[in-house]
């Protein structure tokens, strides 16, 4: 079955690897806007879904499959709360850029 | 293989079944029956709490294998149903002062509740992460309370950025693991890695991820940069809620997954973990001098206490473990009666939070004033009083194993964090007395005030009531459900 340029186990872990450097990267450098923050988590949390469904079909075993929908219900929570958050701070603070979020430190 | 004994899970059930009611009455009521419903959230508590204590506490795995109890868990949800109470009935006074007084408050904190419940008894990777989402989200709400006060949406929209990248980086870690040993059950995870000769590097990497992502709940450094601006902005109530209960449940799941699940693979993790344990107490002692706000105080002290208790990790003996217990109990015990003085740090109807508003507490409120002098020096590790034996039995476990340095490192670090803790004494005693606080003071502060003075200054007369309990709870860690692994394998 092994032929030359199949997609392997180690592909998508590389992809998910990416992905999440991607994410993690995404919330650090971004200066600019909250939603963007926002975004890259949910990029964090698509690159642990490609590796759970991987190693699922590589382990021929279905809990990693199960984890995956209880992360995606779990995301859609996590979204929900962040962006009601972002509401909140928008109707005191009139703007949502990530250098405003600044008035406690010391 | 099905398995659907549910009696172990009675507190979780009594406590969500009773949020949902809850949020019924508060729907049907309105705002007017938040005080109602603060009380009824802690009777709630209470009987969960005796519900613990009436079950069987043999260890005992349910719900194929996702959810165990054992004397560890029971002993950890115990303590944790009593910082409930204690922060709730701390609360119920400081809402209705602040106008933020919303029926959503108590249902919110029975929900972190159950999710706290859930964490510790948690013997699965999927139940531990579903339980930790649980609490996280309850608290990200609880952060953001105060909605017309700027500071608190920040310090919400802080602890929910870093909150989503830590279970971002938990999750990559879980999902490593299980890649890597077939499995997501405590249990079989233990088994494999047991019998592995050279286990994979792909689980040491997994195994770092997930200690990273507990290391955020439990505020260690270098993961403790949200706790200072969280305590600072949350509403204090919530803040007093925040320093007594999470972490104790964060600490006893770092606890099972690192002395039963990971025990086969010590090596790898005890590193990181000393690490942890060393830049939380340095962190911790070195930055909280440089405070002049109270709740950010508190802050600095709590991420210097996780790294105290990090030494008992770091021993990974039942003796260890048990220290850690009895120094979560010990240091809940301490927030609360401090933050029962901070909340009446009030002066004309308004919060105040530096520490220079204490001057001359002890000419307007002496009995205050005693109190939480008492309660510092407790903090810092002066001999009679609780603190130092929480910090003593931490020492003995890492001297037993031979941790000198990190012994030395945190003794030296308890010397520097004594400074800001007495430096409150003097200001208290010898500072120019400053404005009154407003007078009077609720019977609830007074009663949690009383309470955490009384266990603190009566430790020494019977301390062995509580070490014991503490120390055969850790024990049962150690020796968990191994009947359970036969079943699973057959």
């Amino acid at each position: 079955m092994e032929q030359e340029g199949a997609i392997g186990i180690e592909h998508f872990l590389i992809l998910a690897g990416i992905v999440f450097t991607i994410g993690v990267f995404g919330i650090f450098l971004n200066r600019k806007n909250v939603i963007v923050i926002l975004m890259s988590i949910e990029l964090m949390l698509l690159a642990v879904n490609i590796n759970f469904v991987a190693f699922s079909a590589y382990l021929d075993d279905m809990a990693g499959q199960v984890f995956t929908m209880f992360i995606l219900t779990v995301a859609a929570a996590e979204a929900a709360i962040g962006l009601a958050i972002l509401v909140v701070f928008f109707r005191n603070k009139g703007s949502i850029e990530v250098d405003d979020i600044s008035s406690l430190r010391g | 293989m099905i398995d659907f004994d549910i009696t172990p899970l009675l507190p979780e059930l009594l406590l969500s079944i009773s949020a949902m009611a809850l949020l019924i009455i508060g729907v049907i009521r309105g705002n007017h029956s938040t005080v109602i419903l603060c009380w009824l959230a802690c009777a709630a508590f209470a009987i969960a709490a005796c519900i613990v204590l009436r079950m069987p506490w043999e260890s005992h795995a349910v719900l194929n294998n996702m959810f165990v109890i054992d004397e560890f868990a029971a002993f950890f949800k115990i303590l944790i149903l009593m910082g409930l109470i204690a922060s709730l009935a701390l609360s119920v006074e400081y809402i209705y002062l602040e106008r933020m007084a919303r029926f959503e408050y108590p249902v919110l904190i029975m929900l972190a509740g159950v999710g706290m419940l859930l964490m510790v008894s948690a013997n699965n990777l999927l139940s531990l992460y579903m339980a930790l989402e649980l609490q996280s989200l309850s608290l990200y709400i609880l952060a953001a309370f105060q909605r017309s006060s700027i500071k608190s949406a920040e310090a919400a929209i802080k602890y929910f950025i870093l909150g989503a990248l830590s279970s971002g980086m938990l999750l990559f870690g879980i999902s490593l693991i299980y890649g890597f040993t077939g499995s997501i059950d405590f249990n079989i995870i233990r088994e494999t890695l047991s019998q592995a000769q050279a286990h994979s590097p792909g689980v040491t990497i997994g195994l770092a991820f997930l200690l990273a992502g507990l290391a955020f709940k439990i505020s260690a450094v270098p993961f403790h940069m949200w706790t200072p601006d969280v305590y600072q902005g949350a509403p204090t109530s919530v803040t007093a809620f925040f320093a007594m209960v999470p972490k104790i449940a964060a600490m006893g799941l770092l606890l099972r997954v690192l002395m039963f699940t990971f025990s086969p693979v010590s090596g790898d993790w005890m590193q990181i973990v000393s690490f942890l344990s060393v830049a939380s107490m340095i962190v911790g002692a070195f930055a909280a001098i440089a405070q002049d706000n109270i709740k950010r105080l508190i802050a600095y002290s709590s991420i210097g206490n996780m790294g105290y208790a990090l030494i008992g990790v770091v021993a990974a003996t039942p003796e260890g473990a048990g220290a850690v217990i009895l120094y979560l109990f010990i240091y809940m015990m301490m927030t609360a009666g401090v933050f029962a003085v901070i909340l009446c740090m009030r002066r004309e109807g308004m919060m105040v939070s530096q520490i220079s508003d204490l001057s001359g507490l002890s000419k307007n409120r002496p009995v205050l004033a005693y109190a939480m002098a008492a309660l510092m020096f407790s903090m810092s590790g002066i001999p009679p009083l609780a603190g130092f034996f929480g910090k003593l039995f931490i020492f003995l476990a890492a001297v037993q194993q031979g941790l000198f340095p990190l012994v030395i490192l945190g003794v030296l670090s308890s010397v520097v964090s004594a400074y800001y803790y007495l430096r409150i004494i003097k200001v208290m005693f010898f500072d120019e007395a400053g404005e009154p606080f407003d007078p009077g003071m609720s019977f609830e502060k007074r009663a949690v005030l009383f309470v955490s003075v009384l266990f603190i200054l009566g430790f020494i007369v019977k301390p062995n009531l509580v070490v014991n309990s503490a120390m055969s709870a850790a024990k049962s860690l150690s020796s968990s459900n191994s009947s359970d692994v036969r079943s699973l394998v057959d």
